[in-house]
């Protein structure tokens, strides 16, 4: 790891004192103040920073929720609505939580997809990418899970639908999902599961946040040239550097959230969800969460039923192989002119499958799923494989300080940065 | 254990046994940790068989009753419902099965299904969909009138509950009929 910014020295006799016996101050020091962050940064890279923050906030919003709603078939639905009409400001703690789960997607897509085009993922940050492919996996499941509290039509036959996944397991299928239903069917023990784990998963979030930030720290952040920092002209400090840009860009999120929660609180979910559940009725158009579509245009894109289950966890479970399926030496998409293409028309792949997803599964709309699943699958297991090898790339700075002097000082880098940290 | 000694030892023994044993109790601790799960001795007491009154069903007609949290489609099927069903060649069906291994023979009438799309557990609508059986809005499963699959991404048809007939007009669902199975 770079190093020759400053070390903590503790000041005052108490943290001297404590330094010796717990060294968290120097630990924070070294991680949030003196760490060496590349010079080059865009705000694509505040997405991390903006994320810790949603978790705190989903975090502190949910703790207070659990204080009025109340877990039980029969009177979960009327106690989210005594949060919205009869706690104080219930109706915004729950907004908050309700749309920062959809924020929560919105920034963990844009922190992937950045990672996707930097290459972010390559060698050594294998390791640190899995773990976020993990995280991912468990904010689904969050997600889920929080979504079926409210026992509201939509989150009633979410569930059923969700559940019936793992009845496409031979054999064992339906024993599985009497076993996770607790029952013969959703029911009171469903949901109170469900809440149990709802409360669990955030936590084990944190855990595991840990050790990608363990990760990153060990290997160090990727840049937007791909290349290494070579010498301490090529880092400034984190703080205050890329806290006060990260610092910004969270208000300007925080705007956006903000805008949700208080003029559109209920365009991200459901109508049909304020319908309380019931059992002898699923909605005429079933769909999930907005972040959960494209994956569920690719299961209603497969006539079979465990193929289509296989295809769905598969779409998440192949992003964990990325490092290794994509063949190129080269990082950065900036110096890779023909995958900064088939860059973003996978994101136009996939954000036409969550336009699918949304759409009644039915004439045409199978046919473009099917289409588009095809390419979603291709694009990791063909062209990247493929574009490694056939790929010509521009030429690589020989390090993020001459591609800056080369191009200009990017946005953010201006000024005497380097030195002014170098004491 | 060390390169020297080559025949197992009696400490090797130890080490095994204390391993094995420690294995299997920790096992043993997650029977409970698993089991609870499962449902409750309150969720199979309320999953206890039903009883209905099919008099009250008109020709044509088809009602829902619910048997451990599932609905129930009791079908007073039409003669024409009937001959849509068995006029079909059973060796074309996905999931091939005549009609008449589908109802209790000599009530070719009544047909008992477990009204739950055998893809994802949504509720198919009655009457309705290309052979006028049943239809699923979820992701457009198709059902016909004996509640076989016949398009959409269901892997089965529509299964059908246990139950057994008192007498011609009313069944208990949950118990087979032992002569009859």
């Amino acid at each position: 790891m770079m190093s020759g910014h400053s070390t903590y020295q503790p000041q005052s006799a108490f943290m001297k004192w404590m330094e010796r016996r717990l060294p968290i101050a120097g630990l924070v020091y070294s991680s949030f103040v003196s760490y060496p962050t590349p010079r080059n940064l865009n705000y694509w890279w505040t997405f991390g920073g903006i994320l810790m923050f949603l978790l705190g906030a989903q975090l502190v919003t949910g703790i207070i929720l659990v204080m009025h709603y109340t877990p039980h078939a029969d009177m979960a639905f009327n106690s989210v609505e005594h949060i919205m009409r009869d706690v104080n400001y219930g109706w915004l703690l729950r907004y908050l939580h309700s749309n920062g789960a959809s924020m929560f997607f919105v920034a963990v897509y844009i922190h992937m997809a950045r990672g996707m085009y930097y290459g972010s993922y390559k060698e050594p940050r294998e390791v640190l990418w899995i773990l976020g492919v993990i995280l991912y996996l468990l904010m689904m499941a969050t997600g889920f899970l929080g979504y079926t509290l409210p026992w509201g039509q939509m989150s009633f036959w979410g569930a059923t639908v969700i559940t019936n996944f793992f009845s496409a397991i031979p054999l064992v299928g339906e024993s599985v999902v009497t076993w996770l239903w607790g029952g013969y069917s959703i029911g009171n023990p469903t949901l109170q599961r469900f809440f149990s784990l709802h409360y669990l998963l955030p936590f084990v979030i944190v855990g595991v946040v840990v050790l990608h930030v363990w990760a990153l720290h060990m290997v160090g952040q990727n840049n937007p040239t791909g290349v290494e920092p070579q010498s301490e002209k090529d880092t400034v400090a984190f703080t205050p550097y890329a806290t006060i840009k990260d610092g910004f860009m969270m208000v300007c999120f925080c705007l956006v959230y903000a805008w949700f929660v208080f003029y559109v609180p209920n365009y991200l979910g459901h109508a049909d969800n304020y319908i309380p559940a019931n059992p002898s009725v699923t909605p005429t158009h079933i769909v999930p969460e907005w972040y959960y579509l494209p994956f569920y245009a690719i299961l209603r894109a497969i006539p079979n039923k465990l193929l289509g289950v296989i295809a769905l966890f598969g779409s998440i479970g192949i992003l964990a192989f990325l490092p290794w399926l994509d063949t190129s030496r080269v990082r950065s998409a900036k110096y890779r002119p023909l995958f900064r293409q088939f860059f973003w028309i996978f994101i136009l792949v996939t954000v036409g499958l969550g336009w699918l997803g949304s759409k009644p599964a039915e004439g045409g709309y199978v046919l473009a799923s099917r289409i588009l699943t095809f390419y979603y699958f291709a694009h990791f297991i063909i062209i990247l494989p493929v574009l490694g090898w056939v790929e010509k790339t521009r030429p690589l700075p020989n390090s993020i300080s001459e591609a800056i002097l080369n191009e200009g000082l990017p946005l953010g880098a201006s000024g005497p940065a380097p030195t002014a940290t170098k004491n | 254990m060390t390169a020297t000694s080559v025949e197992p030892t009696r400490r090797d023994f130890l080490y095994i046994a204390t391993g094995t044993v420690g294995a299997v109790g920790a096992a043993a601790a997650l029977v409970p940790l698993i089991a609870q799960m499962n449902p409750d001795a309150s969720t199979i007491a309320a999953g206890a068989p039903v009883e209905v009154d099919l008099t009250p069903i008109a020709e044509g007609q088809v009602i829902k009753v619910f048997w451990r949290g599932a609905p129930i489609f009791i079908n007073h099927r039409t003669k024409k419902e009937i001959e849509d069903a068995r006029k079909v060649n059973v060796a074309s069906l996905p999931d091939p099965q005549s009609d008449e291994k589908r109802v209790k023979s000599g009530k070719d009438q009544w047909q008992v299904l477990i009204g739950i799309c055998t893809h994802l557990g949504c509720i198919p609508l009655a009457h309705s969909g290309e052979y006028n059986g049943y239809f699923c809005p979820c992701h457009g499963s198709v059902y016909d009138t004996s509640g076989r699959i016949r398009q959409g991404p269901a892997p089965k048809n529509l299964p059908l509950p246990p139950y057994k007939f008192l007498f011609d007009s009313k069944i208990r669902i949950g118990e087979e009929d032992a002569a009859k199975v």
